[in-house]
C-alpha cells in the first residue's frame, strides 16, 4: 500500500498532554528530558535523549532525571506521567558504553548506589506515578518504569529484561521490583531467559496495568491518575510460591534449566539471580540492597566483559550494512533453487516484508519451502493475517519470471560450477538496470564464477548460513570485478533483511568456512586415534562451544563437510589433515549425517545417540581441535580475507557460536597471548604434524 | 441494439493482454485447501508477475463470486489488497450466479470501451468445496427462542422442545443450485432440454467422454502450462492440474452410472455432469492508451458481448440464444466461429443448444427467422474439454472460457471465436472474440 491519506494524517494520534505539538521548539532546562505542567496540573515528563533516534538510560539521563524528581518533591503536581517522545521505544535500557569505564568494583558500587538512590526517590513519589511505553521497553528501561505506581502499555509495545545475555542480571532495582510485582516464576522467567514479553504476556502477567491501543490513552491514563485502574491481583499461589521452602525447592529447578544453556563456570549471572532472590525473596528493601553487590561483582567479571564485548561487536557488524551511499531499499527478491538454503532465504525475505519470487524446477520442493515458511511464521507467533500476507508475498515461480522485476537475484543452486553458470547465461540478460546477482554459494571461488558473465559488476556473494532464519551472520563475498554500487547494495540489503554483513574476499572457504573445516577434521583424525566422538564433543562443549565437532559435522552433513575440505585443499596452500577413507566411505553409502538417520552418531527424532560414559581424552585435546581453527584464523587476517580481528572475532560468534563468553577466537588468542599459541602451535606440529605449523602472522601481527 | 451505431463507431477497442487461472481442484466431501480469494491470489500474483506493472497501474479490479464466504465479504477487494495492488484502485465483486466470471470481463470491456478507465483486472473465483453448512430455517428459529428465554423454566422449556432433527444441515450449494421459481435443480433443466431435443443417454454419455480425453490431451501436450499456474498450500501440497479429469473415462463405464437428479428414468448423471470444484480465473483488460503506457502485447480484442434471458426450466439453451444473437449481429454464420467455448454445464444442455440451432421451431422463436443457423461443427467446440472433465467453480467458468478461448485461437492461429454459458435462472451471456 502508498499510506498517502494516513501518511498525510502521521503523528497526530500519538497523545503527548501539554507538549501537543512536539514539534515547536521548546526551551527545557534538560537535554533529554521536558517536564510540562498540563491543564489539570499534572506534570508531563517526556523522555527525549539528545541526537538520537533510541532513548537510553545513560550517567547524563539519570543525573537530570534526579534534578528533575527533587523539583517534582518541592513543587508536588497532581500526578506524574513519564512518557518517551521516540517514534518506536520507551527507553531500549542502560548505556552499555559505560560499563567498560567502570573497571573496579569499588567504582561500580558508587555508581550504582546512587542510581539506586534516583530510583528509589522516583519511586516513593507521592503522588501518582504512570509510564506510558510504547515500543521497546527494554532493561533499565524497564525498571525505570517499575519506578512509577502504573504502567500503561501501548498496543505492540514490547518488554524484556535482556541483562542476563550480557553475563548480568538487572542493577537499577529491577530484581526486587519485578519479583515484587510478578509472579516469581514469571520474573524469574523473563530474567533468566532475556527473552522478550509480548504486549499481551505483559498484560496477563501484570507487568503492566492496562494495555490499550493509543487512541484510548487519555482515558486509560485518566482512569489510572483517579485511581480507577488496579494491579493484577495475585491469590495465595502468589505468596506460597514466594515462601522459603518453595523458593528452595523452585531455586533448585531454576538452576537445572539454567545450567543446560549456560553452564556456571561460563556464565555466573543465572546462579547470582536464583541467589538474590532465594535469598531476599521475602524482603524487597533487603534484595534492594543486594542486588547491588552482586551486579557490580558481575559486571568486572571476564565473562561479562566478553559478552558486553560480542555487543559491540554485533553492533559493529550492523554498522557495515550502513555505507553512506543512498541505497533504496530493495522490494523483490528473486531466488533460484528451493532447497535448503535457497527456500528458507526465499522463506526469510517474505517474512521481512519483501515480495519475493521463488524459482525452482520442480513444484514440489517450491512445496516444501512454502511449508518451511508457513512452519517459521507460526514459530515468530504471527497472526493469521500476518501469516498470510508472508505468505502471500512468498510467490512460486516456475519460469523465471520474477527475475526481470527482482533489485536482487540470489542463485541458491547446487555447487557446481557448470550448473551456476548456466542459471547465471539464463538469468542474467533478464535482470533490470541496477539488479544485483548474489550467489549463495559456500565453497566456489567468485573469481571463477565471474568469467563468463556479461557484466561481472554485479555478481556478489551472500553466504547464508545454516538454518537461515536463526544464524544471523551473512557473509558478503568479494571479488575482483565487484563494482563499489554492488556492493555497497549487497551490505545494505543483509540489513535490510536483518542480517548481520561481514565482507570477506572470495578466495575459497571465505573465512567461516575455511576456519571450521580444520577442527571439523581433526575432530575425525581424533576419532582415527581411538579418541571416542563424545569425548571429543565434550571437551569442545566444554571450552564453550555450543555443540561439539563430530555433532556439528553430522548437522552440517558429512557430503557438505567433505566437499569444502577437498575444495580448500585444492585451492589453499594451507596444509589440512587428509580426509580419512572411512570417511569417503561413509558418504559413498549415504551415511552422511543427521538428515540421513546416520553418520558419525546414529541420529534419532532429530537428536544423536551419545553414550552416557565416556574415557577423558588426551590432555591437550580441547587445544589440539582449536588451535587449528585459531591458526586459520590468523592466516585469513593475514592474508586479509577479512579486514580486522574485530569483524573476524564478530563473524566466527555469529556464524559458528564460537563460546561467546570468550569473546572471539582472535580475543581468545590474545588473552592467552599470541605468542603463547605460537609456541603450543609448534609444539603440536613436532608431535602431530605440520598441519599445526604455526601461520606466519603469530609473530608480524600486532596484538 | 446494434454495434453499427455512431456511439459504437466512436468507441475505443479494448484488449486482452494476458490471464492466468488456477487448476481446478475437485471438491471432496470437505473444505479445500483454499477459500475463494486464497485462489484469486495465488493465480493473480502469478499472472502480474509475467508483467512490469507499478502496484496502481490498474484502475479497476472487479472479480466474480457467487458462494462468498462470511470471512471475505468482497472478495474482489481484499484480493487487490492481499495482490499488492494499490489502496487507491477500487474493487468489486460481482454476481450474476453462473455467469459472474464473464460478466466481470463484461463490465471491465464497457468501462474500457467508453473511455472511463485503461487498466483493469478482470477475474472470477470460487471456492464451492467451502459453501456452508446452515441450519433449518425450524433449527434457527428454535435457537433464537432459546436466547430469548430469560427465566430458568422458559429456558428449560425450550431446550425440551428440542428435535434430533435440528442437527441435520442443509447444503448451502444444493440449494443455490435449485431454482427457487420454477423449483427444479439445474440437472432438472437439463432434463428438460435432452427430452426437448430428443437427447439420447448414450450420446450424453459419449460427449462426457471426449470431454475428459480432450482434456487430458490438451495437458499431456502442455497447451495449458501458461494458462494454469500452480496452487501451493500452506501445508506445501501442490496442486498443478486440474484434478478431475479422467484419462480412462469411457461410455461403457459411463453408461453403468445411475441418473442423480430425476431417478430412475433419467438421464442425466455425476459422469455427463460438471463437477463441483474449487478455482478461479483472471484476465487483464487494456485500452490502447494503456498498452503503451505499459509496453504491454495484446493477444486478442473484444468485439462484442451479448447477455439474455428465457425461462429459467431451460436455461442450459441460453447459449444458443446468446451466442446465436451474437454471431449473426455480427454477420457471422456458424462457420465464420474458428472456434467455440460452450461452457459444459451438463452433456445434454451442451447438445439441445447444438441442436437447437438447427431446429426452425427454435431458430423463428429466438432469430425471428425462418432458416435454421445449421449444424455446429463439433471438431470447434470445446476443443480442449470442459467443466464436464474439469469442473465447474461457478463464478469462474465464465472468465476461464474466456481464457481458453484466447490461448486457444493463439494456438490453432485462428481469428474468432465465441466463449458462451448458461447461467442458472435462466440467463447466457457470450463474448466474441477477435485475435490481434
Amino acid at each position: 500500500m502508498n499510506g498517502i491519506i494516513l501518511n498525510s494524517l502521521a503523528g497526530r494520534e500519538k497523545l503527548l498532554g501539554p507538549f501537543r505539538e512536539h514539534n515547536e521548539q521548546l526551551t527545557s532546562a534538560w537535554k533529554h528530558w521536558q517536564l510540562k505542567l498540563d491543564e489539570h496540573k499534572i506534570a508531563w515528563l517526556l523522555f527525549d535523549c539528545e541526537d538520537s533516534d533510541v532513548n537510553v538510560l545513560s550517567q547524563a539521563v539519570l543525573e537530570e532525571l534526579d534534578e528533575i524528581v527533587m523539583t517534582l518533591q518541592v513543587d508536588k503536581p497532581a500526578a506524574l506521567v513519564i512518557r518517551s517522545a521516540k517514534q518506536s521505544n520507551f527507553c531500549v535500557g542502560a548505556d552499555i558504553k559505560e560499563f567498560g569505564q567502570l573497571d573496579s568494583v569499588e567504582a561500580a558500587h558508587e555508581k550504582l548506589e546512587a542510581a539506586h538512590g534516583i530510583a528509589n526517590r522516583l519511586a516513593d513519589l507521592p503522588f501518582t506515578t504512570v509510564a506510558i511505553v510504547h515500543g521497546h521497553c527494554f532493561g533499565g528501561g524497564l525498571e525505570l518504569a517499575l519506578c512509577c505506581d502504573y504502567r500503561i502499555g501501548v498496543t505492540g509495545s514490547r518488554y524484556g529484561f535482556p541483562e542476563i545475555l550480557l553475563g548480568l542480571h538487572p542493577g537499577l532495582g529491577g530484581t526486587a521490583r519485578s519479583l515484587a510485582l510478578l509472579n516469581p516464576v514469571d520474573a524469574m522467567t523473563l530474567m533468566l531467559t532475556g527473552k522478550n514479553l509480548r504486549d499481551k504476556q505483559a498484560k496477563r502477567q501484570g507487568l503492566i496495568d492496562a494495555l490499550v491501543p493509543e487512541r484510548h490513552l487519555e482515558n486509560a491514563l485518566a482512569a489510572a491518575i483517579e485511581g480507577k485502574l488496579s494491579h493484577k491481583k495475585h491469590g495465595l499461589t502468589f505468596k506460597l510460591l514466594n515462601s522459603a521452602p518453595a523458593r528452595k525447592l523452585l531455586a533448585k529447578k531454576m538452576r537445572q534449566q539454567a545450567q543446560k544453556k549456560a553452564p556456571p563456570q561460563h556464565y555466573p549471572a543465572p546462579n547470582q539471580l536464583i541467589d538474590l532472590w532465594l535469598t531476599h525473596g521475602s524482603d524487597t528493601q533487603a534484595m534492594l540492597h543486594a542486588e547491588i553487590d552482586s551486579f557490580c561483582q558481575l559486571l568486572v567479571s571476564d565473562t561479562s566483559r566478553n559478552l558486553v564485548r560480542v555487543f559491540f561487536l554485533q553492533e559493529n557488524l550492523k554498522k557495515q550494512a550502513k555505507t553512506g551511499t543512498s541505497i533504496t531499499p530493495a522490494q523483490h527478491v528473486h531466488v533460484i533453487g528451493a532447497g535448503a538454503m535457497g527456500g528458507d532465504i526465499a522463506g526469510w525475505c517474505a517474512l521481512q516484508g519483501l515480495t519475493v519470487t521463488l524459482f525452482d524446477m520442480k513444484a514440489e520442493i517450491i512445496g516444501k519451502a512454502v511449508a518451511r515458511t508457513a512452519k517459521l511464521c507460526d514459530k515468530k507467533h504471527l497472526s493469521p493475517a500476518e501469516k498470510r500476507a508472508v505468505l502471500d508475498r512468498l510467490i512460486p515461480d516456475l519460469t523465471h519470471s520474477g527475475a526481470r522485476h527482482a533489485d536482487i537475484v540470489i542463485e541458491a543452486v547446487p555447487e557446481k560450477i557448470e550448473i551456476k553458470r548456466q542459471v547465471y547465461s539464463q538469468v542474467e540478460p533478464l535482470l533490470k538496470d541496477g539488479a544485483i546477482l548474489a550467489t549463495n554459494t559456500s565453497s566456489i571461488p567468485l573469481d571463477d564464477l565471474q568469467q563468463e558473465l556479461q557484466d561481472p559488476s554485479r555478481l556478489v556473494g551472500l553466504h547464508f548460513f545454516n538454518p537461515v532464519s536463526q544464524m544471523q551472520l551473512l557473509e558478503i563475498v568479494r571479488h575482483s570485478k565487484l563494482s563499489d554500487i554492488t556492493y555497497h547494495t549487497a551490505l545494505a540489503f543483509a540489513g535490510q533483511i536483518k542480517r548481520l554483513p561481514t565482507p570477506v574476499t572470495g578466495t575459497p572457504g571465505f573465512l567461516v568456512n575455511r576456519a571450521l573445516t580444520p577442527y571439523l577434521l581433526e575432530a575425525m583424525v581424533l576419532m582415527d586415534e581411538g579418541v571416542a566422538p563424545e569425548t571429543i564433543d565434550r571437551a569442545a562443549e566444554k571450552f564453550g562451544m555450543p555443540m561439539g565437532p563430530v555433532e556439528l559435522a553430522d548437522i552440517v552433513g558429512l557430503d557438505i563437510c567433505m566437499g569444502v575440505a577437498e575444495m580448500l585443499n585444492a585451492g589453499l596452500e594451507q596444509p589440512m589433515p587428509a580426509v580419512p577413507q572411512w570417511l569417503t566411505d561413509k558418504v559413498e553409502k549415504g551415511d552422511v549425517g543427521k538428515k540421513s538417520g546416520k553418520g558419525l552418531y546414529v541420529w534419532e527424532k532429530g537428536k544423536a545417540k551419545k553414550s552416557a560414559n565416556v574415557a577423558s581424552g588426551p590432555d591437550n585435546l580441547t587445544d589440539r581441535l582449536l588451535l587449528p581453527m585459531l591458526n586459520t584464523c590468523m592466516a585469513c587476517l593475514r592474508e586479509g580475507v577479512i579486514d580486522d580481528a574485530d569483524l573476524l572475532d564478530g563473524a566466527m560468534i555469529f556464524g559458528t557460536g564460537f563460546a561467546p563468553f570468550r569473546g572471539g577466537p582472535m580475543h581468545y588468542s590474545q588473552s592467552r597471548g599470541y605468542m603463547a599459541i605460537k609456541a603450543e602451535l609448534e609444539t603440536l606440529a613436532e608431535q602431530h604434524g605440520e598441519r599445526y605449523t604455526p601461520d606466519a602472522g603469530w609473530s608480524t601481527e600486532v596484538q | 441494439m446494434s454495434p453499427t451505431t455512431k456511439a459504437a463507431e466512436r468507441a475505443r477497442p479494448v484488449y486482452l493482454v494476458d490471464g492466468a487461472r488456477t487448476p481446478f481442484i475437485k471438491a471432496r466431501g470437505k473444505p479445500g485447501p483454499f477459500s475463494p480469494v486464497d485462489l484469486a491470489v495465488q493465480s493473480g500474483r502469478a499472472l502480474l508477475q509475467r508483467h512490469a506493472l507499478p502496484s496502481n497501474a490498474f484502475d479497476q479490479v472487479i472479480l466474480g463470486c457467487v458462494n462468498v464466504i462470511a470471512s471475505e465479504m468482497n472478495p474482489a477487494r481484499i484480493a487487490a489488497l492481499r495482490l499488492g495492488l494499490s489502496e487507491t484502485t477500487p474493487a468489486f465483486t460481482m454476481q450474476i450466479n453462473c455467469g459472474s466470471g464473464m460478466q466481470s470481463i463484461d463490465t471491465a470491456y464497457r468501462y474500457i470501451r467508453e473511455g472511463r478507465q485503461d487498466l483493469v483486472l478482470a477475474g472470477g473465483t470460487e471456492a464451492l468445496s467451502h459453501a456452508p453448512l446452515m441450519l433449518t430455517p425450524h433449527a434457527t428459529q428454535w435457537l433464537a427462542e432459546l436466547g430469548l428465554a430469560r427465566s430458568l423454566p422458559a429456558k428449560l422449556k425450550q431446550l425440551s422442545s428440542f428435535k434430533l432433527n435440528y442437527l441435520k444441515p442443509v447444503l448451502s450449494l444444493k440449494l443455490g443450485l435449485t431454482d427457487p421459481v420454477v423449483e427444479l435443480n439445474m440437472g432438472q433443466t437439463a432434463e428438460v432440454v435432452a427430452n426437448l431435443f430428443n437427447i439420447s443417454r448414450q450420446e450424453a454419455d459419449e460427449y462426457a467422454v471426449a470431454s475428459h480425453l480432450r482434456l487430458h490431451r490438451a495437458q499431456e501436450e502442455g497447451w495449458l502450462n501458461n494458462e494454469v499456474v500452480p496452487l501451493f498450500a500452506p501445508d506445501g501440497s501442490v496442486f498443478s492440474e486440474d484434478d478431475g479429469v479422467r484419462p480412462d473415462s469411457a461410455v461403457e463405464k459411463l453408461a453403468k452410472l445411475r441418473p442423480v437428479f430425476e431417478r430412475p428414468y433419467g438421464k442425466v448423471t455425476a459422469g455427463n455432469s460438471s463437477q463441483i470444484t474449487d478455482g478461479a480465473s483472471w484476465l487483464m483488460l487494456a485500452s490502447e492508451e494503456a498498452l503503451e503506457k505499459h509496453q504491454l502485447t495484446p493477444i486478442a480484442q473484444i468485439k462484442d458481448s451479448e447477455w439474455s434471458g428465457l425461462e429459467p426450466e431451460i436455461m442450459g439453451l441460453g447459449p444458443a440464444v446468446s451466442a446465436g444473437r451474437l454471431a449473426l449481429r455480427n454477420k457471422m454464420t456458424l462457420d465464420d466461429i474458428d472456434l467455440l467455448e460452450l461452457n459444459e454445464a451438463f452433456a445434454a444442455q451442451v447438445l439441445g443448444c447444438l441442436k437447437a440451432w438447427n431446429d426452425p421451431d427454435f431458430c423463428q422463436a429466438v432469430f425471428n427467422s425462418d432458416q435454421v443457423l445449421g449444424q455446429f461443427d463439433t471438431d470447434k467446440l470445446n476443443i480442449d474439454g470442459g467443466a464436464i472433465s474439469m469442473g465447474h467453480p461457478v463464478g469462474t467458468s465464465g472468465n476461464r472460457i474466456v481464457l481458453h478461448l484466447m490461448n486457444a485461437l493463439k494456438r490453432n492461429n485462428l481469428k474468432r471465436g465465441i466463449a458462451t454459458q448458461c447461467i442458472g435462472g435462466g440467463q447466457a451471456g457470450a463474448m466474441l472474440i477477435e485475435l490481434v
